[in-house]
């Protein structure tokens, strides 16, 4: 039995568990103190002094910080602590560089809406110097931009606690302190990994995804270029949120409707590469499993985790499955397969892959992925630039009735919808792996061990004669942790998979933002899952060697999984890179 | 060991030393071979002595004579008059600033500056050498170690420290033993002790002058509280500034280690303590424990959220006792004297003595140690010798950046730590700067601030943002652009950083507004509203003007920078104010007082 602590907030008693603070106590009791600094299980340092409260010690005291004490007496809503808060949300104000007009984050900006519920109206009250930035925008998938940071540092956590990238933290001191790389090197020279998990920890508009939405226009409107767009597993979990619908919503059919509605020539779906991949990387797996290749194989689809790998694990870089990531397949398959089919040149078609994922940008430009000096794929846009574009052409997205994608590269069965999710691309390749090897049908296809979460998760599976020890991890610094234990020799695996980001691509650094208040009770990560396992559970096909357009894929084109011409156009190379590229 | 008919005591402290000490000794050495005396007179390098107005201070033995601004080229005089033939250096010997009477009769504890201290902390300061840890053993070294190791229980030597009423001497003025009693119980499998000697204050330098004059000392406290809290391992964390006290403190580690008194089983008991040094690089906010502890563990030092206080998650995460320099100083002398005996000296609440460092406009700057409860008065006036140049006292800052200004009007205040807070000052750790009636309390604030905003570390709102404000609002001040509403601003923001800075150095940064703001608000009033400075300090509020006094001598107009002076000869010049630099070439280079500020 746990023990409780009784303590009075507002005059309201509550009892918790011994640890818990007095932020999560108050909330508890009804109460919401404001905060800005703190990210449930990210940050929690006490910097901002918004969220303090009167427990009769000589100062305020930092509720997010602020472990509860038996018969402690809180007091949230005094004058005073009124006062204290607006006197601090005004002097981040006074060096806040306020273009609220056009703020990428405007309306879903945590300081903007402690404004209004603080009801700070004199912004100008502290008035004085502030400090002068440039903007970083060399990075090919985050922009940094000083002017507006708060130095709240949930952005360093991220990068630091959640990543175990660490390549920004706080430099200089006093008034003077800002984040950055050090030495004043800008993201781009440092091993970043285009994660963006940095940006959906920021409450404001001080990083944001480098914008690629009037690239994307611009080719819409060139009658030279076919535009072929094919949008993430992971993106209609979560789209529906910037158009005000709740968490958990899947949107496929809206979205569908809405990427035709913009212009684009084909709506193809990553889902059919997801599949795709599958095919290519199970059979890899059970080529490497009968002839003696390199163990634990390890997943390839996360660009954040390849880049991770390439600059801080490097010796596991044999163990990375060879395979591209689904869209850059997709991509590899529309410039051949379907170029073919329609009649067009590849270099006549632009890809745009609609992604979760900032570090996508980074690895479309990858030369490994391009065939004859032609990429892949054109322009990688986020879910939420994917938003922004259906709200700039005037789209009613929550009214759109739902269509189906483009055929011959629209068709995707469950085990690929799950991909969006941490443990989904595993579950997906045990579903095949299965039935290839064993030759029977699989039942139950749900394999939970691998669902969820934890940040390491493992199970053994039994695959006919064999037994198959796998892991998946989520988000790099579990990812490390992982590697560590293989290296040290702690642990075996044959297979494994890692997702750059904790929770996998469902909360990609491109998805929609959810603001801390709304984090510290709800978890993104477990309700756009749902959307997704839900959307699996839902298909008549739920193996990806089952999906129709796959096999007529291989029938017509490519042969068999890992044939000549598959391993020509669906796998890649990687390389080891230093820490700093100066 | 040798026998000598004569000691030459040469301080060694960083003030000394920056005047040449060591080329003193080295000529000192270098005569008495000449002389053929090297086997009679003993020069020996010591820690600070505290008067380091007079430095560099020589004091030969026995007589106790005490010269003071020694050049190299005196010493051949004092060794061939006073060590060869016996005759003190008249023109050499210390005279007392108050009274302007030689010291030449008199030993060093009958000179005024010292008559009326009584050292506990600096008691070896000065005294031995601290390079030789056989006389620091001599003066009883080390003896309160083995009375704890060998005749008291941890509990026992925590109740002691309890009892003395010891309190810390780093500024917070936390029951020491109460600290040492929550590290014990502490239950870890690995817990520190660390000595905080990252002396940050501007003029504070009591636990540079300890760690220089008296290492052993420290060494000896921290095993001594390692064995009472359960600690194995001991961390100082002391500035990279600090040299001499870092190559001393080394020596006396390793000296230590040699004979036994750190390392494995101690006095031959089960206890076994080690230390080490952490070098700081100068950031003040590196003084406030948790932030130092960051800086230990190698990361940026910032603070941390308290709770979980050091006694219970301190270094490394583990249980992690911090004291002060100057407390432990007082630690091996409680164990060997008792707490009762540490208790009858000071004042009831706070016991003991304390360490001030005297600086500003005072005629003795240095060092002293007085107990507790001593008058401001004494202090300033019968120790330091008051106020130079027949000028008026204004006000006293104790505390450093985090301390206050205490008016003359309060000058028979007793030092304690409590007195000090309820008149909005501070102990702190001992600074005590004296000002003038030249001195500006806005441009005080102001200059306090300015420190305080370079020195914040940068994590919190309040600090971070809000002394930088208060420092622009002060800077318009003294630059005649102070505006109506300015001291509300002040004010407000004051009592906000206060009330929710994340640590005590942003939480105190605005004190010395704040108590300026009590005693001298009419300073801030008459600058913002009547555009002057009643101190005639502030250069953009004054304006400089010459007199009937004026003969025209041309001088002034020749050493005008900005040409803003004319006249003819003989006639009496003037100043166009448009052009006036507000340099002070003029004034001075008259020779008749007749150019003055206004």
């Amino acid at each position: 039995m746990e023990q409780l602590i009784h303590l009075t907030i507002d005059g309201v008693g509550v009892d918790v568990p011994a640890g818990t603070t007095v932020l999560e106590a108050a909330k508890q009791a009804g109460i919401n103190i404001p905060t800005l600094c703190y990210l449930k299980d990210i940050n929690q340092i006490g910097a901002c002094r918004l969220c303090v409260v009167d427990t009769g010690a000589r100062a305020l005291q930092a509720a997010c910080v602020l472990p509860v004490a038996p018969n402690m007496n809180v007091r949230t809503n005094t004058p005073a602590v009124r006062e204290a808060r607006k006197v601090n949300l005004e002097l981040l104000l006074s060096n806040h560089e306020k273009k609220c007009l056009t703020c990428v984050r405007s309306k879903n900006c945590e300081l903007q809406t402690l404004c209004q519920e603080l009801g700070v109206g004199d912004e100008t009250r502290f008035a004085g110097a502030m400090t002068k930035y440039d903007v970083d925008d060399l990075s090919p998938s985050i922009v940094r931009d000083n002017n507006k940071c708060v130095l709240c540092r949930r952005c360093v956590a991220a990068c630091n606690v959640s990543q175990a990238v660490g390549v920004i933290g706080p430099v200089n001191r006093g008034f003077n302190t800002a984040i950055e790389s050090p030495w004043g090197m800008k993201l781009s020279d440092m091993a970043c990994i285009n994660c963006g998990q940095c940006i959906a920890a920021c409450p404001v508009g001080a990083l944001y995804e480098k914008d690629s939405t009037q690239k994307v226009w611009d080719l819409l409107a060139n009658p030279n270029k076919h535009v072929v767009v094919q949008p993430a597993p992971a993106v209609r979990a979560a789209l529906g949120e910037e158009f005000g619908m709740p968490m958990g919503t899947a949107v496929t059919g809206k979205m569908a409707a809405a990427l035709r509605r913009l212009g684009f020539d084909k709506v193809f779906d990553t889902d059919f590469a997801a599949d795709l991949t599958i095919m290519e990387e199970a059979t890899e797996l059970l080529d490497r499993l009968n002839n003696g290749g390199v163990l634990p194989m390890i997943t390839s689809c996360s660009p954040g985790w390849i880049k991770f790998c390439e600059h801080y694990y490097s010796d596991f870089i044999p163990n990375l499955s060879t395979c591209k990531s689904p869209h850059e397949m997709e991509g590899a398959i529309i410039k051949s397969y379907y170029a073919q089919k329609a009649g067009i040149d590849p270099k006549d078609i632009a890809v745009v892959s609609v992604m979760p994922c900032t570090a996508k940008k980074y690895e479309a430009a990858r030369p490994e992925l391009a065939a004859n000096g032609v990429p892949d794929v054109d322009e990688v846009i986020t879910t939420r630039e994917l938003a922004r574009m259906i709200k700039e052409a005037g789209i009613d997205f929550a009214n759109l009735k739902d269509e189906d994608f483009d055929s011959l590269m629209g068709e995707s069965t469950g085990a690929a919808v799950i991909f969006g999710a941490t443990g989904g691309v595993m579950e997906a390749a045990l579903r095949t792996a299965y039935e290839v090897v064993t030759g029977e049908t699989l039942e139950n296809v749900d394999f939970e061990a691998v669902r969820g979460v934890e940040g390491v998760k493992e199970a053994s599976v039994k695959v006919g004669d064999i037994t198959l020890n796998v892991a998946v991890a989520n988000g790099t610094a579990n990812a490390a942790k992982l590697l560590d234990a293989i290296r040290a020799g702690e642990k075996t695996y044959h297979f494994i998979e890692i997702m750059g980001c904790p929770g996998g691509c469902v909360t990609g650094g491109g998805q929609p933002i959810v603001p801390a208040s709304v984090r510290m009770t709800v978890d993104p990560r477990v309700v756009r899952a749902k959307a997704l396992y839900g959307e699996d559970a839902g298909k008549a096909k739920r193996k990806s060697h089952e999906n129709a357009e796959v096999k007529a894929l291989y029938d017509e084109f490519l042969g068999k999984p890992n044939s000549h011409k598959a391993h020509e156009l669906l796998h890649t190379t990687y390389v080891a890179r230093p820490k700093y590229s100066k | 060991m040798d026998l000598y008919r004569a000691h030459v005591l040469v301080c060694g402290g960083t003030g000394c030393t920056s005047s040449g000490s060591a080329q003193l000794i080295e000529r000192f050495e270098q005569q008495l071979q000449e002389k053929g005396l090297e086997k009679e007179v003993k020069v020996i390098r010591t820690g600070c002595f505290g008067l380091c107005e007079a430095g560099p201070v020589v004091i030969v033995y026995p007589e106790g004579t005490f010269y003071s601004r020694v050049k190299v080229e005196d010493v051949d005089e004092i060794v061939s008059e006073h060590l060869l033939k016996g005759r003190k250096v008249q023109h050499l010997v210390y005279v007392d600033h108050a009274t302007k009477e030689s010291s030449i009769q008199k030993s060093l504890d009958e000179i005024g500056f010292y008559k009326l201290q009584k050292r506990v902390a600096l008691r070896n300061c000065g005294v031995i050498d601290p390079e030789n840890i056989d006389e620091y053993i001599a003066f009883d070294g080390y003896k309160a170690l083995a009375k704890a190791l060998t005749e008291m229980t941890r509990e026992q030597v925590i109740q002691e420290i309890i009892d003395s009423g010891l309190r810390g001497r780093g500024g917070g003025g936390f029951p020491t033993g109460m600290k040492w009693k929550f590290g014990y119980n502490s239950p870890a499998d690995q817990k520190y002790i660390a000595c905080n000697a990252d002396e940050g204050d501007p003029g504070a330098f009591m636990d540079r002058s300890l760690l220089e004059g008296d290492p052993h000392a420290i060494i000896e406290a921290m095993a001594i509280g390692g064995y009472a809290i359960g600690a194995s391992e001991g961390y100082v964390y002391v500035r990279a500034e600090y040299p001499i006290a870092v190559r001393r403190l080394q020596v006396a580690i390793d000296q230590a280690k040699e004979y036994g008194l750190l390392g494995k089983n101690i006095f031959g008991t089960d206890f076994s303590f080690d230390m080490h040094i952490r070098l700081g690089a100068g950031a003040f906010v590196c003084g406030e424990e948790t932030a130092l502890m960051n800086s230990i563990e190698g990361k940026r030092g910032e603070p941390r959220p308290r709770p979980p206080f050091p006694a219970v998650k301190g270094l490394f995460g583990k249980p992690t006792v911090l004291n002060n320099v100057e407390t432990y100083a007082n630690i091996p002398q409680i164990i060997l004297n008792g707490a009762s005996w540490f208790k009858s000296m000071g004042a009831e609440k706070s016991p003991g003595t304390k360490v001030f460092a005297l600086g500003g406009k005072i005629n003795n700057t240095g060092l002293v140690e007085v107990p507790m409860g001593t008058p401001l008065r004494t202090v300033i006036y019968d120790i330091g010798g008051g106020i130079p140049n027949g000028k008026k006292l204004k006000a006293v800052q104790t505390g450093g950046p985090s301390g206050g200004c205490i008016p003359a009007d309060k000058l028979d205040i007793s030092i304690e730590y409590d007195t000090l807070i309820e008149i909005g000052s501070m102990m702190g750790s001992g600074g005590m700067i004296v000002m003038d009636e030249d001195n500006c309390m806005v441009d005080i604030a102001r200059f306090f601030l300015d420190f305080t905003v370079d020195e914040s570390c940068g994590k919190c709102t309040p600090c971070r943002v809000g002394t930088r404000r208060m420092l622009e609002i002060l800077e318009r001040i003294v630059e005649g652009k102070g505006e109506e509403g300015d001291i509300e601003k002040l004010e407000t923001l004051a009592n906000n950083i206060k009330a929710t800075a994340l640590c005590g150095l942003g939480q105190t940064a605005p004190n010395p507004v704040l108590s300026t703001l009590k005693y001298f608000r009419d300073e801030y009033e008459a600058h913002i509203k009547e555009k002057r400075c009643p101190a005639h300090h502030c250069q953009a509020l004054l304006n400089y003007v010459i007199s009937d006094k004026c003969r025209g001598c041309t001088l002034c107009a020749k050493v005008c920078p900005a040409e803003a002076i004319s006249g003819a000869v003989r006639q009496q010049h003037v100043i166009d104010t448009t052009k006036c630099l507000k340099c002070g070439a003029c004034i001075e280079k008259c020779r008749f007082g007749a150019i003055s500020k206004q």
